[in-house]
């Protein structure tokens, strides 16, 4: 790793010993997938949430009926956030298509490659305690890869696809949510249990989000690499320059 | 007996009803059908020129609701629908005829009225060892059933148990008892579920099919969209107080007495399509929200199986029938996050008892340099 001395440095006041070290950075994240990984995690939050008292009401609310419109006010952020998530869905998966190659990667599992199930055993074992030092990514790990793929991005395609499923009913079978999402009830003919399943998913999304946070904050202190800060400027940065 | 072809109006006629009368009944059916009153005059011309339909009515695994259901009709009274509008050339819980010679009536209605005749099945099927467990007439009533099904112009499961298996379905379904339409192959299945259906929608149906030649348009499940394209919910005279977030929150309390939303309480009005809240039971007296108790969702599939009857949360079967998703993903929560803690614990002793090892204060990111 090449080391500059203060001379190299170029700052009012740099001091005698001062030395920086150079670090590389790629260009990961692209200006889309950032905007829509913060949409998407507030969107989220705020499903989480409206669903929750969805199934599971608040204390009820005295006075007139027509004073008061709680559940209507919970289930409409509900779809609009609903709406937002499934749109920025959308634009994800274009984005896919034409952004760099790393933007793919969230609907990639290379199942039949055996390189990448070694990859997730050693990744496994650093969780495990057992390696000193992970190995460096550009993009997710193996086993981060594995967990968005089967987690994430399965999760995603469920809860929309089970959402607009649900929403149908109130739109009518006239609607095109239905036309679209009807089949659902082919699957689930008693629509009671399309909501446990859809609640269940909250409950998926929700643990998936602990371990996600928890992971990404511990990577960025023990890992190789940036990762937090990448999600803001889109820059992966290396600590180092080592080989693996 | 069958073979008449008299119309249904030369019958109520004979039976001492008024023009006026059956009059009056073509525009209270036509409107519950949903078809508005210039449909009023069509359903008269048809009852008064067409030929009734022969009906022959099984009964297979069942508790009999439905033919008690039917015969409580108010308009069309049962008493003109069964003895007029269709001839009810078979039904063993009310026919008059018994053993050999109502067995027979059978073998005649189908090779007279060969893919003419309805079949309305109330009960379903149970398969498991070769149908043994139904076997009316000393036979499996599975056979009997596909047999005359398959000539006849149409099946109509009457009620849950016809239509989904109800709660000789229920798990573990000891009798393998199947709904109709998974025997029945070859021959149009329209499905009236409910625990029993509304006797209005029964004789609804039976007039529209009379009237128009052809079934009703159903949904995906096979059920008339007519009575069954929205659900209790949709149409519930408490929706306003779920839309203002006021619920019973006890059978016995004061919101219970306010007549506020029963979703707490259980109701699956929001799961279930049915014409309860717009048709009400026993002539439009009440229906269980009414009358304070929600709904069970009896005209749904499996709906003993998407309990408990009184919780908002239900059953998370077939994976995990005696918990729901906050019990099952509450816990996967909490286990990931105590998972998470004790991990990040280890993490932050392992790094500091490294970074004494190496003596030095290692800048954070540097700390895998011991390689
Ligand atoms: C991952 C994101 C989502 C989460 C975490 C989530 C969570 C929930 C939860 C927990 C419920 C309550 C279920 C119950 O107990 O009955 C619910 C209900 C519902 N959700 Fe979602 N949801 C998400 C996405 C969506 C999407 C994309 C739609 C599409 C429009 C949607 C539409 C609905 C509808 C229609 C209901 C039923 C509302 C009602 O019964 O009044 N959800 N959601
Ligand atoms: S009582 Fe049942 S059907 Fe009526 S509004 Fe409440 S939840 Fe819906
Ligand atoms: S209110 Fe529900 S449970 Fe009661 S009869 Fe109607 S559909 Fe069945």
């Amino acid at each position: 790793m090449p080391i500059h001395t203060g001379r190299d440095i170029h700052a009012l006041d740099v001091a005698q010993g001062d030395a920086s070290v150079d670090r590389t950075s790629i260009y990961v994240y692209e200006a889309p997938l950032r905007a829509w990984h913060w949409i998407n995690a507030l969107a989220l939050t705020i499903l989480a949430v409206t669903g929750y008292f969805i199934g599971q009401p608040l204390p009820s609310v005295p006075g007139e009926a027509s004073d008061a419109s709680l559940m209507v006010a919970i289930r409409e952020i509900h779809f609009i956030t609903a709406y937002v998530l499934a749109i920025g869905w959308l634009v994800r998966i274009y984005w896919a298509f034409v952004g760099n190659p790393h933007s793919r990667q969230l609907f990639k599992l290379p199942f039949w490659r055996k390189s990448y199930w070694n990859g997730v055993v050693w990744e496994a074992s650093w969780y495990a305690f057992l390696r000193k030092e992970p190995k460096k990514y550009v993009g997710h790990n193996p086993l981060a890869q594995f967990v968005m793929f089967t987690v994430f991005t399965v999760g995603m395609f469920f809860m929309i696809i089970t959402g607009f499923a649900l929403y149908s009913e109130g739109a009518g079978i006239d609607s095109w949510q239905y036309a679209l999402f009807g089949w659902v009830f082919d699957i689930f003919p008693n629509s009671q249990a399309v909501h446990t399943w859809h609640r269940l998913g909250m409950w998926i999304f929700v643990t998936y989000v602990i371990v996600h946070v928890y992971a990404a904050v511990r990577e960025d202190i023990l890992s190789r690499q940036s990762m937090i800060s990448t999600m803001i400027s889109g820059e992966r940065m290396f600590k180092d320059n080592r080989d693996d | 007996m069958s073979g008449t072809q008299e119309t249904f109006y030369d019958v109520m006629r004979r039976q001492g009803i008024s023009r006026r009368g059956f009059l009056k009944f073509c525009a209270l059916t036509s409107a519950s059908l949903g078809l508005g009153a210039s449909f009023a005059p069509r359903i008269a011309e048809a009852l008064e020129t067409k030929p009734r339909i022969p009906v022959i009515w099984l009964h297979g695994l069942e508790c009999t609701c439905c033919t008690e259901s039917f015969i409580r009709s108010a308009h069309p009274l049962v008493k003109d629908v069964v003895l007029s509008m269709i001839s009810l050339d078979y039904d063993d819980t009310i026919m008059a005829a018994a053993g050999h010679q109502a067995e027979a009536i059978l073998e005649e209605v189908r090779t007279t009225h060969k893919g003419r005749y309805v079949l309305a099945v109330e009960g379903n099927p149970p398969l498991k060892d070769g149908g043994i467990y139904c076997m009316p007439g000393g036979r499996p009533f599975v056979d009997t059933l596909k047999d005359m099904a398959a000539d006849a112009q149409a099946v109509i499961a009457w009620g849950s148990c016809a239509s989904w298996g109800c709660v000789q379905a229920a798990r573990p379904n000891p009798t393998q008892a199947t709904p109709v339409d998974k025997v029945v192959t070859g021959t149009p299945v329209l499905k009236v579920p409910g625990c029993p259906p509304i006797a209005e929608v029964m004789t609804g149906v039976l007039t529209y099919m009379l009237t128009f030649d052809r079934l009703p348009e159903v949904d995906r499940q096979g059920r008339p969209k007519m009575f069954y394209s929205q659900r209790i919910h949709d149409k519930c005279y408490r929706r306003p107080h779920f839309d203002a977030g006021q619920f019973v929150e006890k059978f016995d309390d004061e919101n219970a007495r306010k007549g506020y939303c029963l979703y707490k309480m259980g109701c699956k009005g929001p799961t279930t399509y049915n014409a309860c809240s717009t048709v009400g039971w026993n002539t439009g007296t009440s229906f269980p929200i009414q009358s304070g108790h929600g709904c069970l969702g009896c005209s749904e599939h499996d709906f003993w199986d998407k309990g408990p009857f009184y919780q908002r949360l239900t059953s998370l079967e077939p994976v995990a029938a005696e918990s729901t998703a906050d019990s099952v993903g509450g816990t996967l929560a909490a286990v990931a996050g105590g998972a998470v803690a004790a991990h990040g614990a280890i993490s932050i002793a392992k790094r500091g008892l490294e970074k004494r090892r190496a003596g030095t204060g290692s800048r954070g990111g540097e700390s895998g340099d011991a390689e």
